[in-house]
């Protein structure tokens, strides 16, 4: 068992002191400090060796050792998404950085803010092929918001506070720092984040622009059937914007939807809320947004598993879409209004104009009414079994025997990561943390980790498949070392369920490699790693089982098995319109659903 | 609904300041090549030692729809300092420079040496049966150069591709 180094009293940021000069090492621990780090995720290995010894005298940070370096990225993302502060990722050289790519990506693509240090060997030594080196720069050059090579020690206070001012402003994303062994050793002055001048020509627009947030409002002023479509930003906006958008919502009457990023935004016990949309969205909502005369879309991207069809998506509507990255803005979809800002600053905005306009809820009956017939086609609806346990059953009761507790779910990617969104339901944001845009199997376990390091007296469980978690299992020796007490609900149906749906409606049935084999006892695997296991078979043994696992101090691996052969519905096929859903009871041929141009998308 | 914008393709010239970072052009390069943007020509130098910024000029081509996206690519990447669209600013300059090799004799040869004259193009070799000119000029004068060379006994070509500034004070 390892000392977990209990911080009492953290030591207030030091004022830098003019002049004061520090080995490379000792800069970056203290940069660290200062920037508000509390803990960061990470792996030895001799090119960060001198940063590690650094480390050993700062009692100011809690380093997690994790069993592989794509574990430390993902932690990093959960503990991120979990707190709104900025995830720290501190890996060797060579393989060491490699490893940490996937959750590079994975960052990249959901806008989380991620530092990530690498070390790397001597600059002398830097082209030669030497032990452990790899170019990371260049492999991380696509994958990263920006990233640095730190090859003269007076650059590197300046770099590493420059690169969290660009991992947590704008659209936030993954920064790399890589730095030469020599570096560390180098003595060098040292300046606080105050004193780095704003020599970055990077200044991401917040403020939206007052014209056309005007423009907006009143189009939204006048709509018989908007919706607002919420996305990840909302999330990164802070809790603040999530207040703003519960208010938003209130004072205009429209319904609205999330992405499966957005999740916990707006409440789930609202009355105008519709559920998820998307590719395994609600039927309500995704009719919603075909329907609507006015579309709303605050911090989302129109990303393919929403729009599906692109020339069939809300043919109708004005859309409105406000998003801090220009980039995004008519990036897939043409908009009428594009407003570039932070997206919890633009509706406060929004708000106001509404309010100083005397504006009020435009009549929206038929709309609700036709939303109201939509969801009592219960799209979400399964065949419940006595003798089997369905998975959607799993995460309902889960869901009830857990929401009246301070939980955390992550998920791995699959059916089961869609079923958690369709049938946990979130009040607050940062409650959520899943892989969204890359879909990485294996970040739910980790990500736990993380979660449960910045929360540690909440509940926090990875709802995953026997496929998804045994890509990063190590991660649960983690947990145990740090007695984080992670419960990793697996959904066993022995399928890799998502890939065996798609086989079943795309390429006749013929399932590929698709059925995990030699899948491990779970309950004895628990127990060799030093956790706990339990498992449950039946639907009459399940709420007793999920009790005993909440109430277990320690992490635990719960096998539930669950109908091998469920499929995951609502579902819009790809190359369909996004209205065009396959339903679960609607006996459409399966095999047929896809046509061979949506064939060529994934 | 917006205008359907026009979907045809056109030739569009960016210029690109940056940071004289070392990477800086490999980042640039790399974006494009992983969204599959298209590179007809590019040139980079450092144009302002001092504020530490090179001027990279990339001719490109896409729908009007694409090239706003390459714009925006580009204007958020933390290295870039600027983006001007050199094709579309009435104030913008372009300007190449090209080396032919035209093999040729008796009339043929007579008549390059001619069409150099009228271009302004220097001869910069000559042996009894080749030419090598040196022309600079905008794009589209180059072009019409090589396309009048061609059945003259245009051999091998070398362009740098196009370097940008705008008129005017600024």
């Amino acid at each position: 068992m390892t000392t977990q180094t209990a911080i009492d009293e953290k030591a207030p940021p030091q004022a830098p002191a003019q002049g004061e000069t520090l080995t490379g090492a000792q800069i970056v621990v203290r940069a660290l400090v200062d920037q508000g780090v509390d803990t960061l995720f990470g792996y030895p290995g001799g090119a960060v060796l001198p940063i590690y010894d650094a480390l050993f005298d700062e009692p100011r940070l809690q380093h997690v050792l994790v069993r592989h370096e794509q574990g430390a990225t993902h932690a990093a993302e959960g503990y991120a998404r979990s707190t709104g502060k900025p995830g720290v990722v501190l890996v060797t050289s060579g393989p060491g950085a490699t490893n940490a790519v996937t959750g590079i990506v994975d960052a990249l693509m959901d806008s989380i803010p991620l530092v990530v240090i690498t070390g790397q060997v001597a600059t002398h030594l830097i082209g030669s092929d030497a032990f452990q080196e790899a170019d990371t720069v260049g492999i991380t050059r696509s994958c990263t918001k920006h990233n640095y090579l730190v090859k003269r020690v007076e650059d590197l206070a300046r770099v590493m506070h420059e690169a969290f001012h660009i991992a947590t402003t704008g659209r936030p994303g993954p920064v790399v720092i890589d730095i030469p062994k020599d570096v560390q050793f180098l003595a060098g002055p040292y300046v606080g984040p105050g004193a780095v001048a704003p020599s970055l020509t990077y200044h991401p627009r917040t403020r939206g622009d007052a014209g056309k947030i005007a423009e907006a409002v009143e189009l939204l002023a006048t709509a018989k059937r908007p919706v607002f479509y919420t996305g990840g930003g909302v999330i990164n906006a802070g809790p603040e914007a999530s207040r703003t958008l519960r208010e938003l919502a209130h004072v205009t009457g429209a319904p609205v939807t999330s992405t499966l990023m957005g999740l916990g935004a707006f409440p789930a016990s609202d009355p105008q809320w519709l559920g998820m949309l998307g590719m395994h969205g609600s039927f309500e909502a995704n009719h919603a947004m075909h329907d609507c005369d006015v579309m709303v879309c605050l911090g989302a991207r129109f990303d393919d598993r929403i729009t599906g069809r692109i020339d069939a998506f809300s043919p109708g509507s004005k859309k409105i879409h406000v998003d801090i990255d220009p980039s995004s803005i008519n990036k897939n979809i043409l908009v009428d209004i594009g407003i570039v800002g932070d997206v919890g600053s633009v509706m406060k905005d929004m708000l106001e104009a509404w309010k100083a306009k005397g504006h009020k809820a435009t009549d929206q009956g038929d709309w609700w009414r036709s939303i109201d017939a939509w969801r009592a086609r219960k799209g979400f609806a399964y065949r419940k079994d006595a003798k089997v346990i369905k998975p959607q059953y799993a995460i309902e009761r889960l869901y009830e025997l857990t929401k009246d507790r301070e939980t955390y779910i992550t998920t791995e990617v699959g059916q089961h990561q869609m079923w958690a969104a369709q049938f946990y339901h979130f009040e607050e944001p940062n409650h959520w943390m899943t892989s969204g845009g890359l879909g990485t199997m294996g970040y739910g376990l980790p990500a736990a980790v993380g979660a449960q390091m910045a929360h540690p007296d909440a509940l926090v469980i990875d709802i995953a498949g026997e496929a998804s978690v045994q890509m990063t299992m190590q991660e649960f020796s983690t947990a145990v070392q740090f007695n984080l007490p992670v419960k990793i609900f697996i959904l066993n149906n022995e399928w890799m369920g998502m890939v065996r749906q798609w086989q079943q409606l795309l390429h006749g049935q013929r399932y590929s490699h698709s059925y995990s084999e030699s899948i491990p006892d779970f309950v004895k695997l628990a127990e060799a790693m030093g956790g706990f296991g339990l498992r449950a078979d039946t639907p009459d043994e399940l709420d007793a089982k999920i009790m005993q696992m909440i109430e277990t101090p320690g992490p635990v691996l719960f096998d539930c098995r669950v109908a091998k052969e469920e499929n995951c519905f609502p579902m819009i096929p790809s190359g369909r319109a996004h209205n065009d859903m396959l339903l679960g009871d609607s006996g459409d041929d399966l095999d047929s659903a896809i046509d061979d141009e949506g064939k060529m998308l994934v | 609904m917006p205008p359907r914008l026009n979907e045809s393709t056109e030739k569009r010239t960016f210029a690109v300041l940056v940071d004289n970072e070392p990477g800086v052009l490999a980042r640039v390069v790399g974006l494009f090549s992983a969204r599959g943007y298209n590179i007809e020509s590019l040139t980079v130098a450092e144009t302002d030692a001092k504020a530490h910024v090179s001027r990279i000029t990339i001719v490109t081509s896409g729908t009007a729809l694409i090239l706003e996206q390459i714009r925006a690519q580009l204007d958020r990447m933390v290295s870039v300092r600027d983006v001007q669209d050199v094709t579309l600013d009435p104030q913008g300059i372009e300007r190449e420079l090209a080396l032919m090799k035209v093999r040729g004799r008796g009339e043929q040869r007579a008549e390059a040496l001619r069409l150099a004259d009228i271009f302004r193009a220097k001869v910069i070799d000559t042996s009894h049966e080749s030419f090598v000119f040196e022309l600079t000029g905008a794009p589209g004068k180059i072009d019409k150069f090589v396309d009048l060379m061609r059945p003259l006994g245009l051999a091998e070509m070398s362009r740098t591709g196009v370097l940008s500034l705008t008129r005017g004070v600024d």
